[in-house]
């Protein structure tokens, strides 16, 4: 089984993603990259509260990656990795390059970022590192729920409504 | 209902969950305001946690009810009551619950009863009264 789900989703642990995902996925587990997570435990048991008891969550860091990614690759159970924004995916790819498939489940409103979907607002720079990844081969698709339609990468920059 | 009504809790959920349950409360008692409203929609993390402060502060309510205990709502309010324990979250809110708290938590003149009660208690109520009204019935095969 291993990881079904590479998701970026700046909400990390949330209702689309136990439930939303969880029940049709039959998820065991999460692996929760981010590093300001990763050093405080009060963050962990803040994400861990959000989870039901078969459900195990893992923190690391992304330098953590590097190494553990092997580990959750070979896991049978169903998994899920989580992490929040797309610089961090970006990152992540580059230490954990067996990742073939990223998931843009909600990038709220900031700062500087342009609406591309009801759940997907991005800052130029974010769409480089979106465009980048896609050029080093990897399925790139948004998708917030698993009852919506995956929509493409190029769908999502020309702004196209939402499935 | 005056404009000034006293407002006693803030509910935030996905969707129109609090809208929704808001104004089922407002047809059953009449006394709808006395709930500030929260949607998660569209909002980042910072920004549900953001108005969530804004909404208590504004009230001067003390009580967030959300629906899902793991939604991003319950989240954002789990940060609140970092920064300030006085505040109660209440999760898996119903109607049952938010009438309970609105019954126990204003007078009958909309005087608050705050100060002079243990909002925590009375939020505890509430749960109890929310999971007690929870109930499935019939199915019988034939």
């Amino acid at each position: 089984m291993s990881l079904l789900l590479h998701r970026i989703d700046d909400r990390l642990i949330h209702g689309q993603v136990v439930v939303g995902w969880g029940q049709p996925l039959g998820l065991r587990f999460i692996v929760l990259v981010d590093d300001d997570v990763a050093a405080s435990d009060w963050e962990q048991e803040l994400y861990r509260m959000g989870v039901p008891p078969d459900v195990e969550v893992y923190f690391h860091a992304v330098r953590d990656m590097a190494t553990a990614i092997d580990h959750y690759d070979r896991d049978v159970r169903p998994g899920l990795l989580l992490v929040g924004s797309v610089d961090t995916m970006r990152r992540l790819v580059d230490v954990a390059p067996s990742i073939r498939s990223v998931n843009i489940g909600g990038v709220h409103h900031a700062e500087g970022r342009v609406q591309r979907m009801r759940y997907v607002f991005l800052t130029p720079d974010e769409e480089v590192s979106l465009r980048a990844l896609e050029a080093r081969g990897l399925a790139i698709t948004a998708q917030d729920v698993p009852s919506t339609r995956p929509v493409s990468l190029a769908d999502v920059l020309a702004g196209k409504p939402d499935a | 209902m005056s404009d000034d009504a006293v407002v006693v809790a803030v509910v935030a959920g996905h969707g129109r969950f609090a809208e929704g349950l808001v104004s089922a409360v407002e047809q059953i008692t009449g006394r709808g305001a006395a709930f500030a409203t929260l949607s998660n929609s569209g909002l980042a993390p910072a920004d549900i946690e953001r108005a969530l402060l804004e909404r208590l502060d504004s009230s001067g309510a003390r009580v967030i009810f959300t629906d899902l205990p793991a939604g991003s709502c319950t989240m954002a309010a789990r940060r609140v009551q970092r920064a300030r324990p006085d505040v109660v979250l209440v999760t898996g809110a119903n109607v049952s619950a938010l009438m309970e708290f609105l019954f126990s938590a204003v007078s009958p003149l909309d005087t608050p009863v705050g100060g002079l009660v243990d909002v925590a208690a009375l939020a505890q109520s509430a749960a109890a009264k929310g999971r007690e009204t929870l109930v499935a019935s019939g199915g019988t095969p034939t």
